[in-house]
């Protein structure tokens, strides 16, 4: 061995080593920053809930505002909820008619879309469907008004800002889930009904006799209480983002893609707490 | 679109500075709104750095500064839009600052704001935007409503704009439909966020003589945030200069024309050295 490949490396070692640290320390410095803007944001968010819930028992009660919201937030997601479940029970029924007929136990079919759309599918897929809908749309409105000092503008004019934008959308959101949830589970059960009894052959009674075997009530409330606490948070998500909008039209595109986002993960994360948490009620009251 | 400044600036300089006179109603000495050492920070950059002001009654009061000096900051103070570091805001002899927020709303009542970009609820006609404080402040019935929102639409020439809405009004449209909002409850205080920003000489003037109109007619405090010094001197009976986050300078316009502060003096100099 010579001196002189070993006297190089340590050199690109150490320029390595360099690279290396910033890069950690860049790195934690992203995590840290990353962890104390979702702090932040959490903070944010139940500290709006909370001025919207005492925004909401004060007058004036904005009745206008909160129809407006139904119709957006309802009657507006029928279409596209409505369609998402058609097509998820179909699909649904054709992968579980062929699983079970491995072992000629198509008669399930029926009872387990229904036990898992009623559970899980519904309150899930019609919450990803109305954060993409009226999440993005709520983040961008508000957004809009933040950045043009439309926000400004009713404050000025001595009126809450909470109170007439935020409190209609929150409500609507959580009464109309429940019943958009409800549109997903009848539609998606009658799409695997179609496939299965159709399409398949198999006997209407067998689909649906062991329905309200495997079904209780119970499995549908969670569903319908999973549903209604999604729409909470999706308006919730929305509204905070649209309502902290900084950086002119740049900053509303951000806002819609965070709330988004945000609304998206955190109905997947919160319906997994919800599960344990209502599994629990399922199972005493069977 | 940006004034064109020479063309804005001569024909301005002209009728302003003789125009100051033409605030007819002498202000009473009765202070309606006192800051008072008033300091904000947002983050690092300290914005505004012990601001003292008394805005009489009746008056019309225009805080003078540059890009960046606090003016859109200090008039947020004044109608609650922000909440101050230390320092005080006293509107009309009481606290204002430090109520809490339904309490601001009821101090609220007594002003109308006009924002730059006006700030029109464009989701409402033009007749809804200025008929919405009546709505959401009075009991008035819907015939009385549209008695009133006419009779702001004629004040400001655009009663043929009742059914438009604000994206198809011109910047100078939308800042006189952002008066007649204002002016919907017949405030007390009037406060113009840069009323003249970005607008041709024509316009200029005639959002000048709207100010001019609504001291005249509703006899308001107005208070206007610009760097529009023609402007300032055409309307003005009180001008502030703010600079830095301090005042630098306080008075009648003629007496801070004069004032011996370098800034005052550059500030003015260049200007009227250009006209």
């Amino acid at each position: 061995m010579t001196d002189s490949p070993t006297e190089a490396p340590p050199e690109q070692h150490s320029d390595l080593d360099q690279i290396v640290e910033e890069a950690f320390e860049s790195g934690v410095a992203g995590v840290g920053t990353g962890i104390i803007g979702l702090i932040e944001d959490v903070g944010g968010m139940v500290e709006l809930a909370l001025q919207s819930a005492m925004a909401l028992v004060r007058p004036p009660y904005r009745i206008g505002n909160f129809l407006e919201q139904i119709d957006f937030v309802g009657v507006g997601s029928i279409f596209v909820v409505g369609i998402t479940g058609l097509f998820t029970g179909m699909v649904f029924g054709v992968q579980s008619y062929n699983a079970f007929s491995l072992f000629n136990a198509q008669s399930l079919v029926g009872s387990t879309v229904a036990l898992a759309l009623s559970r899980e599918l519904a309150p899930v897929f019609a919450g990803l469907m109305v954060t993409a809908r009226v999440g993005s749309s709520m983040a961008t409105e508000l957004g809009s008004m933040r950045v043009s000092e439309q926000i400004d503008a009713l404050v000025t004019l001595a009126i809450d800002p909470i109170q007439y934008l935020v409190v209609p959308r929150l409500v609507a959101a959580i009464l109309m889930m429940p019943f958009l949830t409800i549109l997903f589970d009848g539609l998606g059960i009658l799409g695997a009904y179609f496939v299965a009894v159709v399409t398949e052959g198999l006997t209407p009674g067998l689909f649906l006799s062991r329905i309200h075997l495997w079904v209780d009530p119970e499995d549908v409330i969670s569903g319908l209480i999973k549903s209604a606490v999604f729409g909470l948070i999706i308006a919730l998500v929305a509204c905070y983002k649209g309502f902290n909008t900084t950086g002119g039209s740049k900053g509303v595109g951000r806002a819609t893609n965070q709330a988004v986002v945000t609304g998206s993960v955190a109905v997947l994360v919160i319906d997994y707490f919800l599960s344990l948490a209502l599994m629990g009620y399922v199972s005493k009251s069977s | 679109m940006p004034a064109e400044p020479s063309a804005a600036v001569s024909e301005r300089s002209s009728s302003g500075i003789s125009a100051s006179s033409g605030s007819s109603a002498r202000p009473s000495a009765r202070p309606v709104i006192e800051i008072r050492n008033l300091h904000k920070s947002f983050g690092k950059n300290e914005v505004l750095k012990g601001v003292n002001l008394t805005i009489t009654e009746g008056s019309t009061t225009v805080i003078l500064g540059g890009s960046g000096s606090g003016k859109s900051v200090l008039m947020k103070h004044m109608i609650g839009l922000l909440r101050p570091d230390s320092g005080e805001v006293i509107i009309d002899g009481d606290r204002f600052d430090n109520l809490p927020e339904g309490a601001r709303q009821l101090v609220r009542r007594k002003f109308g704001m006009v924002f730059q970009q006006a700030a029109l609820f464009d989701s409402m006609t033009i007749f809804e935007n200025v008929a919405f404080p009546l709505r959401e402040h009075t009991d008035f019935n819907e015939a009385k409503r549209r008695e009133v929102v006419f009779q702001k639409l004629d004040q400001v020439g655009l009663r043929n704009k009742a059914d438009d809405f604000p994206d198809q009004l011109s910047g100078g449209q939308r800042k006189r439909i952002g008066l007649a909002r204002a002016l919907a409850l017949d405030p007390k205080i009037v406060l113009y966020d840069e009323p003249t920003t970005g607008l041709d000489p024509i316009t200029t003037d005639n959002v000048d003589q709207m100010v001019i109109d609504a001291k005249r007619e509703y006899g308001v405090t107005s208070v206007i945030i610009s760097h529009d010094i023609g402007s300032a001197f055409k309307v003005a009976d009180h001008l502030a200069v703010l600079y830095q986050g301090m005042i630098r300078a306080d008075g009648p316009p003629e007496v801070v024309r004069a004032s011996q502060d370098p800034f005052v003096k550059k500030f003015f100099a260049l200007w009227f050295d250009r006209s």
